[in-house]
């Protein structure tokens, strides 16, 4: 086992413990904080791929951006209360259903994706240099340069959608 | 095979620069208060500090000890562990920027053995900057919720909704500049702007990109929360703001992260725009000392750069009046985003133009 | 050749995870030291939430203006359409007008978002 191996049993170590306990914490505040940890884990995943861009990307729009925005709406909903409220059984069950049903799926694609792998040296397939923002850059604007518009295009909605959203609460307070 | 280069020497090599850097800004951060204090006094006509040692100089001293030695109030209505954990984070976070900066030129030892004056030196230095600032504000947030104050909650609201604003204009102004140098690493970027006079024209980046440099230090200011976008502070307002119930050293943390970020800001202001350690004559300096001295210089040429971004800061604070909550937001969002955006296309359209 | 190989390991980022330690460790003696030295006097008043000298009138925590909330909401997707500039930015000159091209569409989108935003009066903090 050499070092890269034992840095990364370590970090999904830290990540699987901070993203339990994202589900355990009672306080949404310290979920919220759960999760920021669990994708600094996950950034760092990201590095020892050699997928630099990725890494700081996961840090500036999910821990910096993303998780600013849920942090803005749960301190300003009034939950002083660390209680959640107590779901019945039918929710309970249609809950393990449906994560059981998840894990199922999950463990059937990464079964599938490691069928190529075996007997691979993992250092190789770590040492590419696909991640790193130039080829990354490169990649984006020549063959996938149509998906890029198209998410132009879905920003434009997520935009109309949010100032909809936003201005519809305004314009009912003035209208009363 | 790809962590084999990780030696006991450079952990030790790498420690001993951190621990540097850290104390350094610190001390700087320290005597910035101190600063702050005389250009307001002279700018105002009156002493300042003078009473602690020669001209006041042990003030931030005794400023320091009087911060450990106060009582630590955490009220009973508060969230007792996010309280602790506000001030913490602000200081963390305004501890981590310092680590992409390239403080000085290599050390090229005899033996060849290079020493380098930065402690990591990775390939999207920009953007790293862009996360921690990005990450700044989590301290600002989770503390003034915590306190479960009016007037910080509403002060802490302020300064998110500020520092969210313009980090886009910030990360926008910026790309003009990566696409005239191509790289995000700071030590290139810094390396490109060598000397001062270059084929006829300056290199430094001020020079080159005017528009993205008063973009980029406007976003710096209402970053910084510094006068005149001071609104998460402004006491006629809102007591304290966002650091209201704070005491002892949690309140110290919260300042002297303001003021090592401010030192942060300069560095990276001098580094991006003013050519970071490079100065007129450098080639002449780098023949006749020897390669030790030339880095040594090349340090304290970066340090007077920031020096006179750090009064620069505090000349504009004593000068400006503080802006209206909407004009901030105006500001930011109608005037310097589509400045930036125009910046951007223009530098690119010249480039591709010029381009053979 | 060898410093560019050297640019872009994992390595390049170990010191900033010693930074990360010392940071840490720095925040956490410092924390403990004044809770250490200060002195311990604590009355209910003294622990009572400052309300410019008045007693304290219900929850700080109440639901704010949604003008934040848009701001931030803005603030998310501006964000990501920032950062896709980046690695733009770096390859534009091996892009060339063609990139530039696909740029400029992405912008034409991003400023026609943005008027929207401008003319709905969504940025608008007084109304």
């Amino acid at each position: 086992m050499n070092i890269y191996q034992i840095t990364f049993w370590i970090l999904s170590l830290f990540t699987l413990a901070f993203a339990i306990g994202v589900i355990m914490s009672r306080n949404p505040i310290n979920s919220v904080l759960f999760l920021i940890l669990t994708f600094f884990c996950i950034s760092g995943h990201y590095v020892l791929m050699n997928a630099q861009f990725l890494a700081i990307v996961n840090i500036i729009v999910y821990a910096g951006a993303i998780m600013v925005l849920f942090l803005f709406v749960i301190m300003l909903m009034n939950l002083n209360s660390d209680t959640e409220p107590q779901k019945n059984f039918l929710v309970q069950f249609a809950g393990v259903v449906s994560g059981g049903a998840l894990l199922l799926i999950m463990v059937a694609a990464i079964k599938s994706s490691l069928t190529g792998l075996e007997g691979k040296n993992i250092d190789l397939i770590n040492s590419t240099d696909i991640g790193l923002i130039k080829n990354l850059g490169t990649v984006l604007f020549t063959t996938y340069v149509f998906p890029f518009e198209i998410a132009s295009v879905l920003f434009l909605s997520a935009m109309v959608g949010a100032v909809v959203l936003g201005k519809k609460d305004s314009a009912l307070k003035t209208a009363e | 095979m790809i962590l084999t280069a990780i030696t006991l020497g450079f952990i030790l090599e790498k420690v001993i620069l951190v621990s540097i850097i850290l104390g350094g800004s610190l001390g700087i951060a320290m005597y910035s208060t101190w600063a702050e204090r005389k250009v307001a006094a002279v700018m105002q006509d009156r002493r300042g500090p003078n009473r602690a040692g020669p001209f006041g100089l042990f003030q931030p001293l005794a400023d320091g000890l009087k911060l450990f030695m106060k009582e630590e109030i955490i009220p009973t209505l508060s969230n007792k562990f996010l309280f602790i954990l506000g001030p913490s984070l602000a200081m963390l976070m305004a501890c981590m920027t310092s680590a992409v900066i390239p403080w000085g030129p290599n050390i090229v030892h005899a033996d060849g053995s290079v020493f380098t004056l930065q402690v990591a030196d990775i390939n999207i230095g920009i953007l790293f900057i862009f996360g921690v600032v990005s990450l700044g504000v989590y301290g600002i947030m989770l503390g003034s919720w915590a306190s479960n104050n009016k007037y910080s909650l509403l002060s802490g609201l302020r300064a998110a909704a500020q520092a969210v604003s313009y980090e886009l204009a910030m990360g926008l102004s910026l790309i003009a500049l990566v696409m005239m140098s191509g790289s995000l690493s700071m030590r290139e970027i810094v390396e490109q702007q060598h000397g001062f006079w270059n084929n006829g024209y300056f290199t430094w980046n001020f020079f080159k990109q005017p528009l993205a440099f008063v973009i980029f230090i406007v976003c710096s200011f209402a970053e910084l929360n510094r006068a005149p976008f001071d609104l998460s502070e402004c006491e006629s307002e809102l007591v304290g703001g966002y650091h209201t119930e704070f005491s002892s050293m949690k309140l110290g943390f919260y300042l002297f992260a303001e003021y090592i970020n401010m030192f942060i800001t300069s560095i990276i202001l001098s580094s991006l725009f003013f050519g970071g350690y490079n100065y007129p004559g450098m080639d002449w300096v780098a023949l006749h000392v020897s390669p030790l001295f030339v880095s040594i210089i090349g340090v304290l040429v970066l340090l007077g750069k920031a020096v006179a971004f750090i009064l620069f800061f505090m000349f504009i604070r004593w000068t400006l009046p503080r802006f209206r909550y909407d004009q901030l937001m105006d500001l930011g969002w109608k005037s310097l985003i589509p400045l930036a955006l125009f910046n951007m296309l223009v530098t690119g359209a010249i480039i591709l133009a010029f381009q053979k | 050749m060898i410093l560019l190989e050297a640019f872009s390991t994992p390595v390049n980022y170990f010191p900033i995870l010693i930074q990360l330690v010392l940071a840490i460790g720095f925040v956490i003696v410092m924390m403990g030291a004044t809770h250490l030295l200060g002195p311990k006097r604590k009355t209910t008043d003294k622990l009572e939430n400052f309300e410019c000298g008045i007693e304290q009138e219900g929850n700080a925590r109440q639901p704010l203006a949604v003008k934040y909330f848009l701001v931030a909401i803005l603030f998310v997707l501006f964000d990501v359409e920032v950062i896709f500039f980046y690695p733009y930015a770096i390859n534009f000159r091996e892009l060339g007008w063609n990139g530039f091209i696909a740029v400029v569409m992405f912008v034409a989108f991003f400023i026609l978002g943005f008027t929207y935003i401008i003319k709905k009066g969504a940025l608008n903090w007084e109304d």
